[in-house]
C-alpha cells in the first residue's frame, strides 16, 4: 500500500515538474527574443531614425517615410474595417442573434480570423492591384482592413453580449425603438470593450508583413499619397534584414524594436483598461 | 396628436429596418470576403491546375525559366515544419496550461498568463529576424554539429538529422514555428481546462486523487475533443505562417529527407517569388499554391472550431 502511494506521489511530482519546466521553456523564448530585440535595436535608436528617409545601400538614414506610411495605412484600415466590424458584431449579438446567418457568420468569422494573411495579401493583389495596374497604399490598407475586420467582429460581438439583458428590456418597456436601444444604450454600455477590441486589432495589423508584400509594396522615398506604392515598417524590416548591408541590418533592428514596443505597449494598455472596467 | 403617434412609429420602423439591413449587410460581408478569397485564388490558379493537373502536387520540378511548376517541395516543407512545430508546441502548451490552471500559486498566474499572451502578440517578422540573426547561427554552431555527430551513424535517423551545419532548414524553421504557436495552443488549452466543471475535479480530489490523476483521468478525458481543437488551431496557424519561416527556410526547391537541408514552404515560396513572377504561368502556380493552402487551413480551422464548440455546448454556452 505504502509503495503504491509513494509511486502515485512520485508521478504527481513528475507532472508538476514537467508543467513548471514547460512554463519556464515558454517564457525563456519570450525573454530571449525581447532581449535580442532590445540589445540590437536600442543602439540604433536616434533622432535620425524619426527624421530621415530610408537610405540607399551603404549609407545611413532613418525610417520616417516607413513610420508615416504604416500610420496612414493603419488609420485607413481602422476607418474602413472598424465600423464594418462593429456593424457585423451588432448583427451577431443583437439583430440576428438567433438567426442562421449569424451562426454561419460567427463560425466562419473565426476561420477568417486565423486564415493565412499571405493569402489575404494575394486576394487584394488580384482584385485591387491587378485591376488598377499598380501597387498602392490603398491596396495595403484594404488588406489590413480585411485582417482587422474579423477581430473587431469577434470583440464587439462579445462586448455586446456582456451587456445585461435587463438593460435592453428596460429600454423596450419604455417604448424605445430597437435601433435606438442599440445605438444609444448598448453601444454606450459596451463602448470601452469595443474600443479595446479595435486597439487589439491595431496591434495585430501593425506587425503584419505578408499582406503588404504584394499590395503596398515599398517605397524608398517620401510619399504622402495612398495611390502609389507606400513605404511601411514591416516590409522595410523584411527587405533590410534580408539584405547583405550592415547599415540596413541596424535600421531593421531599430524598426523591429519600435514595432515590438508599440505592439506590446498597446497590448498592455488594453489589458489595463480591461482590468479597470471589470472591477 | 393621434395622427402624430403613428407617424413616429412608422418612422422608427423604417429606421429599424435600415439598421437591420446595415448590420446584416456587414455580417454578409464576412461571408462574401471569405468566399471571394477562395474563388479568386481558384480562378487565379486555374492556369497552373489546367497545365499540370495532378503533377502540380506530385512533381518536384520547379523551374521558373523553363516554365515547369511542380509544388511537392513547398507542400512537403509546409507539412514537415508544421509537424515539427506541433511536436514541440503541444506538450509545452499543455504543460503551461496545467501550470497556470492548477499548479502555480494564485499571485503568479496572472503575470504568467500575460507573458504568454505577449509571446502571442509579438509580430511574426520579429520571430523571423530573431531566427535568422540569432537562432540560426546558434543552431549552426551548437545543434547541427552535435546532431551530425551523434545521430549521423544511426541508420534511419542519420539520413534525417545529417546535413550541412548552416542553421537554415526545416528543423530551424519548425522550431521557430513551434515557439510561435505555443501561446496560441496554451491560451485555448487554459480556457478548456478552466471550463471543466469544478464538481468533477472536486469529486476526484475527495476520492484521494493526486493532481496528476485529476488531470489525466478527469480533465483530459472530459476535454479531449476541445484539446484536439486547440491543437488544430495551432496547426492552422503553423501551416499558413509566412514571415517566421521565410527567413530561416532557405528558399530551396530540392526535395531532401534531411531536416537540416534548406527547403521551402507554400507561404515562403509565395512571399519570396511572387513579386519576381513575370510569366503568367509562374504567377498562376503561386496563386494555385495559395489556393491549396487556403483550402487546407480552412478545413483544419473549421475542424478546430467544431471541436471547441462541442465543449462550449456541453458547458451550456451556445455561441
Amino acid at each position: 500500500m505504502g509503495l503504491v502511494l509513494l509511486q502515485r506521489r512520485a508521478v504527481d511530482a513528475l507532472a508538476f515538474l514537467f508543467a513548471s519546466a514547460a512554463t519556464l521553456f515558454g517564457l525563456f523564448w519570450l525573454f530571449w527574443i525581447l532581449w535580442t530585440t532590445f540589445r540590437r535595436g536600442l543602439g540604433a535608436i536616434n533622432v535620425a531614425l524619426f527624421t530621415q528617409m530610408t537610405p540607399p545601400p551603404g549609407s545611413t538614414g532613418g525610417l520616417l517615410n516607413a513610420f508615416y506610411g504604416s500610420a496612414v495605412m493603419i488609420g485607413f484600415a481602422v476607418i474602413v474595417g472598424a465600423p464594418l466590424g462593429v456593424a457585423a458584431g451588432t448583427y451577431l449579438a443583437e439583430h440576428g442573434r438567433y438567426s442562421r446567418l449569424a451562426a454561419a457568420v460567427s463560425f466562419l468569422n473565426d476561420v477568417l480570423l486565423s486564415a493565412p494573411s499571405i493569402v489575404i495579401g494575394l486576394f487584394v493583389y488580384e482584385i485591387v492591384v491587378r485591376t488598377s495596374g499598380h501597387f498602392s497604399g490603398y491596396a495595403g490598407a484594404i488588406a489590413l482592413a480585411m485582417i482587422l475586420l474579423p477581430i473587431v467582429v469577434r470583440t464587439s460581438d462579445e462586448a455586446l453580449r456582456l451587456v445585461p439583458d435587463q438593460m435592453r428590456e428596460a429600454a423596450f418597456a419604455l417604448g424605445v425603438p430597437r435601433w435606438r436601444v442599440t445605438a444609444q444604450i448598448l453601444y454606450k454600455a459596451a463602448m470601452t470593450a469595443i474600443l479595446t477590441g479595435v486597439l487589439l486589432g491595431v496591434a495585430r495589423i501593425a506587425g503584419e508583413t505578408a499582406p503588404l508584400l504584394f499590395t503596398a509594396l515599398n517605397n524608398q522615398f517620401w510619399s504622402g499619397s495612398l495611390s502609389g506604392p507606400l513605404a511601411n515598417v514591416p516590409v522595410v524590416i523584411f527587405q533590410y534584414a534580408m539584405s547583405p548591408y550592415d547599415e540596413w541590418h541596424t535600421l531593421a533592428w531599430a524598426g523591429a524594436l519600435v514595432l515590438t514596443l508599440f505592439v506590446l505597449g498597446l497590448n498592455l494598455v488594453v489589458r489595463m483598461i480591461a482590468k479597470r472596467t471589470s472591477k | 396628436m393621434t395622427a402624430f403617434i403613428p407617424a413616429i412609429k412608422s418612422r422608427s420602423a423604417v429606421a429599424d429596418r435600415v439598421f437591420n439591413l446595415v448590420t446584416a449587410g456587414a455580417a454578409w460581408l464576412v461571408l462574401i470576403l471569405l468566399g471571394a478569397t477562395a474563388a479568386s485564388m481558384a480562378w487565379g490558379g486555374r492556369l497552373a491546375f489546367e497545365t499540370f493537373g495532378l503533377g502540380f502536387v506530385t512533381s518536384t520540378d520547379w523551374d521558373a525559366v523553363g516554365g515547369k511548376f511542380g509544388a511537392l517541395v513547398p507542400i512537403y516543407g509546409t507539412i514537415v515544419t508544421s509537424l515539427i512545430a506541433l511536436i514541440i508546441a503541444v506538450p509545452v502548451s499543455l504543460g503551461i496550461a496545467l501550470f497556470v490552471t492548477d499548479i502555480a500559486p494564485r499571485w503568479i498566474r496572472g503575470p504568467i498568463g500575460i507573458a504568454v499572451e505577449l509571446l502571442a502578440a509579438i509580430p511574426s517578422i520579429i520571430y523571423g529576424m530573431w531566427g535568422l540573426f540569432v537562432f540560426a547561427p546558434f543552431m549552426a554552431l551548437h545543434v547541427d554539429p552535435w546532431l551530425n555527430d551523434t545521430l549521423g551513424p544511426v541508420p534511419v535517423l542519420g539520413a534525417i538529422f545529417t546535413g550541412p551545419p548552416i542553421g537554415i532548414g526545416m528543423l530551424t524553421a519548425g522550431i521557430v514555428l513551434g515557439i510561435m504557436v505555443i501561446p496560441f495552443i496554451a491560451a485555448v488549452a487554459r480556457d478548456v481546462f478552466n471550463a471543466v466543471p469544478a464538481p468533477l475535479k472536486e469529486s476526484a480530489v475527495a476520492l484521494g486523487s493526486t493532481r496528476w490523476e485529476v488531470l489525466s483521468r478527469v480533465t483530459l478525458p472530459y476535454a479531449r475533443s476541445a484539446i484536439v481543437g486547440a491543437i488544430f488551431l495551432g496547426l492552422g496557424r503553423a501551416l499558413g505562417e509566412t514571415m517566421a519561416v521565410t527567413f530561416v527556410l532557405g528558399n530551396a526547391h530540392d526535395l531532401s529527407i534531411s531536416l537540416l537541408m534548406p527547403s521551402n514552404s507554400i507561404a515562403a515560396a509565395i512571399a519570396n517569388e511572387f513579386t519576381e513572377a513575370d510569366a503568367e504561368l509562374y504567377r498562376s502556380a503561386l496563386i494555385a499554391l495559395a489556393f491549396l493552402l487556403f483550402v487546407v487551413t480552412f478545413i483544419v480551422l473549421s475542424a478546430a472550431k467544431l471541436l471547441l464548440l462541442r465543449l462550449n455546448r456541453a458547458h451550456g454556452r451556445t455561441h
